[in-house]
């Protein structure tokens, strides 16, 4: 009885954070995403012989992130029946999209103008072992040349 | 030093090539992150521990890289390339790579 209540309330806290979490995310990733739509990325190695390229410089971002109690119910869920798991993929998602920003950021402080090579690599980072509840989170990372052209 | 990921310097004219170099940093995470972590993973999000954690991780990795270039004569690294692979539950490696030039 004590389990099942504990159980519940981790999952409510779960859903009640982890959703008001991922909506203040997703705003504030909108509003960023808007702000820094100047800088151009992509995934070409090519650089224009007409760029005038005065500095080149690695840039990355990262981050890690996991997902809410709930989610991971509803994802264990959905794995009797199989499907898409969105739980799953909002987090992804989000996690992509907050790297490529921090990527762009670094190179708005290096004064770069745009980035070229963009690759994105995401790797799964297990957590302690030994109980069962295990912290399973993955890093994005993203990375790639900025140029200030001139 | 400088470092990019496509095979030439934009700009820039290679002169020398030394090879591959690399650096790599195994590190595992302590026992208050981790406990954070645990909570933060009732509620989700971004786990900022971890995300520093790899960031000065990869910085280390970088930084044996470059040295290791610096030892050869380069002044630049290009085609830089990172990898992340989780060891054992609590320790991940991080490896950097690329090849090693020196720019006119």
């Amino acid at each position: 009885m004590f389990d099942l209540i504990v159980f519940l309330s981790l999952i409510l806290l779960g859903y009640v954070f982890g959703r008001a979490n991922e909506a203040s995310h997703y705003k504030s990733i909108r509003n960023r995403e808007r702000a820094s739509r100047r800088m151009e990325i992509n995934c070409n190695k090519a650089i224009d012989p007409a760029w005038n390229v005065v500095a080149a410089s690695l840039v990355t971002g990262s981050t890690a992130v996991s997902v809410d109690y709930f989610k991971r119910v509803a994802a264990s869920l959905r794995n009797l029946f199989g499907g898409r798991v969105s739980a799953y993929e909002t987090l992804l998602d989000r996690a992509r999209r907050e790297a490529v920003l921090r990527m762009k950021e670094e190179a708005r402080k290096l004064g770069a103008t745009m980035v070229i090579n963009v690759r994105i690599e995401t790797s799964s980072i297990s957590g302690a072992k030994g109980n069962n509840q295990s912290i399973a989170c993955v890093e994005v990372l993203a990375s790639g040349t900025a140029l200030k052209i001139r | 030093m400088i470092l990019t990921n496509v095979e030439n310097v934009p700009g820039k004219q290679i002169v020398e090539h030394f090879g591959l170099v690399s650096g790599s940093t195994v590190r595992s995470k302590h026992f208050g992150r981790d406990f954070m972590a645990g909570l933060k993973n009732i509620v989700g999000g971004e786990l900022k521990g971890y995300t520093e954690l790899l960031e000065e991780s990869r910085r280390e990795a970088v930084s044996r890289m470059v040295a290791m270039a610096k030892g050869l004569g380069a002044n630049a690294v290009v085609n830089v390339r990172f990898s992340t692979s989780s060891v054992a539950a609590g320790a991940a490696e991080l490896y950097a790579y690329g090849t090693a030039v020196r720019l006119e």
